[in-house]
């Protein structure tokens, strides 16, 4: 197999994308008494070139996707890709973390279980858990939370949309179950 | 003549594992034409908790996700913790890291031996595979204090030195397996009956196991070249001479069974006495963590910002961590994915054209800490009879199994 350095990675999808890789960077860590290297990729893509950035890892190898991860960061749902590549030789795999803005007047994201049939759990959790619609997934009944759940309340969320008690950095938010005044009594 | 076909939930409770199950199968005689999972009846929300807490406090709720990868999850997690503050671990930190984290595998793959030939019904070797498990946990509770749950990781290095003194401990406890391991092989690859039940059982395909990103011995079983500690070697694996086991090393060929999946288990108890000697050998003297006082620390990473991943192959497969450290008292995001995660969904393909019975050992054959598969209702469509199967009913069905093809 060819490996192709970590830099080179990062222009193949600066060249496709036209330079709308909104950020890039490269993580060198090392590690033991050897101080053996390996590299970390994070790319902030649009949301519409997803699809295409995964069709241009599968060039490259088989991407092993480890999960999607998802952050509230207030006007927007930030999510994390977390693929891995070149996996079978020794120090050559690298880790690749594909990140997307969204924003929350449009959470809908074209799903990539057709190119990688393992993203099906983890985009059903991203569905129940963050509210993201996946354009393409199966209307599949509940995996993580109960079926008669609300379909209203995203647990996690940080916003009137999240559960009770939601603490960040020590301010209760979310009034969906209890009201603010009530939790305030309740302390 | 119309096809019916039954439809058997199994599950739901099923508290070793993050993401507890359910299976529906539909049942056409004896085999399984159609698998339905349904995990999360006990999802506990630990992520949650975690982002309500301060990332040391965290290290002790990730040591309790799973009761047996009870290294392997505050192992990834610090290194993701790390990786988001610039936190340096000390080399021999690094070396004492991976020293619990190939003893918890030697106990957690004889365990899953035991389990497996319980299923199988050979209890006899349950008990003899789970005496020589006693081994291993004692040794780790000479280093640590627990038997599980070992308390020994933390941000930026470890709690608990090893010292000289306990270090031909360390040593009479490999020799032990290094003993025995000539007749666990022999028990359970030699054995016409294990070779019957097993072999061409619960098929796994490369190209399945590929796109269903499998981890672990169930991926590595279907000829995946894949281990993190090969890979990507972090902390003194990258010093250490790691290779992936597949099973042709052992007999030559691939074939994704169930008995591949024992050849590369039993492989790795092998292979981890091999890299805790050369742990032993290579361990520098040294600092055990970054900074001594927790106070510190935390003070640290309450400053800290930055995001950071942290891997490491468990016993089942690679546990994956990320944590955003955003300067506040907890932090942004704490993502934490075990094994069986990735790997519930290789379950599909490994039952569909099974038989009843061999849905105990195929389940098992991934080691998803299968602690209760407790009830099983057959629930016949047409005249809404209903048979409720315990876990023991479905064992005995297995015991029945090996029984009637022994020759």
């Amino acid at each position: 197999m060819e490996y192709i350095k970590p830099e080179k990675i990062v222009e193949l999808f600066k060249e496709k994308f036209n330079g709308s890789i909104i950020n890039s960077r490269i993580e060198t860590k090392t590690a033991g008494l050897t101080k053996n290297n390996y590299n970390i990729i994070r790319l902030q893509i649009n949301s519409e070139d997803l699809k295409d950035a995964v069709k241009l890892l599968s060039t490259l190898d088989f991407p092993h996707l480890a999960i999607i991860s998802g952050n509230d960061m207030g006007e927007e749902i930030e999510l994390i890709y977390h693929f891995s590549i070149y996996y079978g030789e020794r120090f050559k795999e690298i880790s690749i973390g594909l990140s997307i803005h969204l924003s929350k007047k449009d959470l809908r994201i074209a799903t990539i279980t057709d190119l990688v049939p393992g993203a099906q759990v983890t985009e059903r959790e991203m569905k129940e858990m963050m509210g993201i619609t996946f354009e393409g997934l199966p209307d599949l009944p509940n995996l993580f939370l109960p079926q008669n759940f609300s379909k209203n309340i995203y647990p996690f969320r940080r916003d009137e949309k999240g559960i009770y008690p939601l603490s960040v950095n020590g301010n209760y938010v979310g009034n969906n179950i209890v009201k603010k005044e009530e939790v305030k009594k309740i302390e | 003549m119309s096809k019916e076909t039954y439809s058997i939930p199994i599950g739901p409770v099923h508290p070793s594992l993050k993401e507890p199950m359910t299976f529906n199968f539909e049942i056409y005689g004896e085999h399984i034409e159609k698998v339905n999972l349904a995990p999360g009846d006990n999802h506990r929300g630990i992520e949650f908790m975690g982002m309500q807490r301060n990332p040391i406090q965290i290290i002790y709720l990730a040591e309790r996700i799973c009761g047996i990868c009870s290294a392997s999850h505050p192992f990834a997690f610090c290194q993701a913790v790390e990786n988001a503050a610039g936190i340096e671990v000390p080399e021999r930190a690094q070396y004492i890291r991976v020293i619990i984290a190939e003893l918890e595998r030697i106990h957690s793959h004889i365990l899953w031996a035991g389990v497996a030939a319980h299923e199988l019904g050979f209890d006899s070797v349950l008990y003899l595979s789970w005496r020589a498990r006693e081994e291993v946990l004692d040794l780790l509770e000479y280093l640590t204090g627990n038997r599980i749950n070992y308390g020994v990781f933390m941000i930026g290095g470890v709690r608990r030195d090893i010292s000289e003194e306990q270090i031909p401990r360390i040593r009479k406890t490999l020799e032990y397996y290094k003993d025995i391991y000539g007749k666990i092989e022999d028990v359970f690859l030699n054995d016409p009956t294990i070779i019957l039940r097993t072999k061409n059982v619960g098929i796994l395909t490369k190209e399945d196991a590929l796109r269903l990103c499998a981890v672990g011995p169930t991926a590595r079983a279907s000829g995946i070249n894949k281990d993190v500690r090969q890979d990507q070697p972090y902390s003194a694996y990258a010093d250490l001479e790691v290779k992936a086991i597949t099973p042709d090393v052992f007999s030559g060929e691939v074939n994704g069974d169930v008995y591949d999946r024992i050849i590369v288990r039993l492989l790795e108890v092998v292979q981890s006495v091999q890299i805790i000697e050369q742990c032993l050998e290579k361990m520098p003297s040294g600092e055990i963590i970054a900074e001594k006082k927790l106070a510190k620390l935390l003070n640290q990473l309450k400053k800290a910002k930055g995001e950071g991943i942290g891997r490491h192959e468990a016993p089942r497969g690679e546990v994956f961590h990320y944590v955003k450290l955003a300067e506040a008292e907890t932090p942004e995001v704490w993502k934490a994915r075990a094994p069986t995660y990735n790997n519930l969904m290789t379950w599909v393909p490994m039952l569909l054209g099974q038989q009843i019975a061999d849905i105990p050992i195929v389940v098992a054959s991934i080691d998803p800490c299968i602690a209760c598969m407790d009830r099983v209702t057959i629930l016949n469509k047409n005249n809404d009879q209903r048979d409720v199967l315990t876990k023991k009913d479905l064992h005995e069905l297995s015991v029945q199994k090996t029984r009637r093809i022994t020759p």
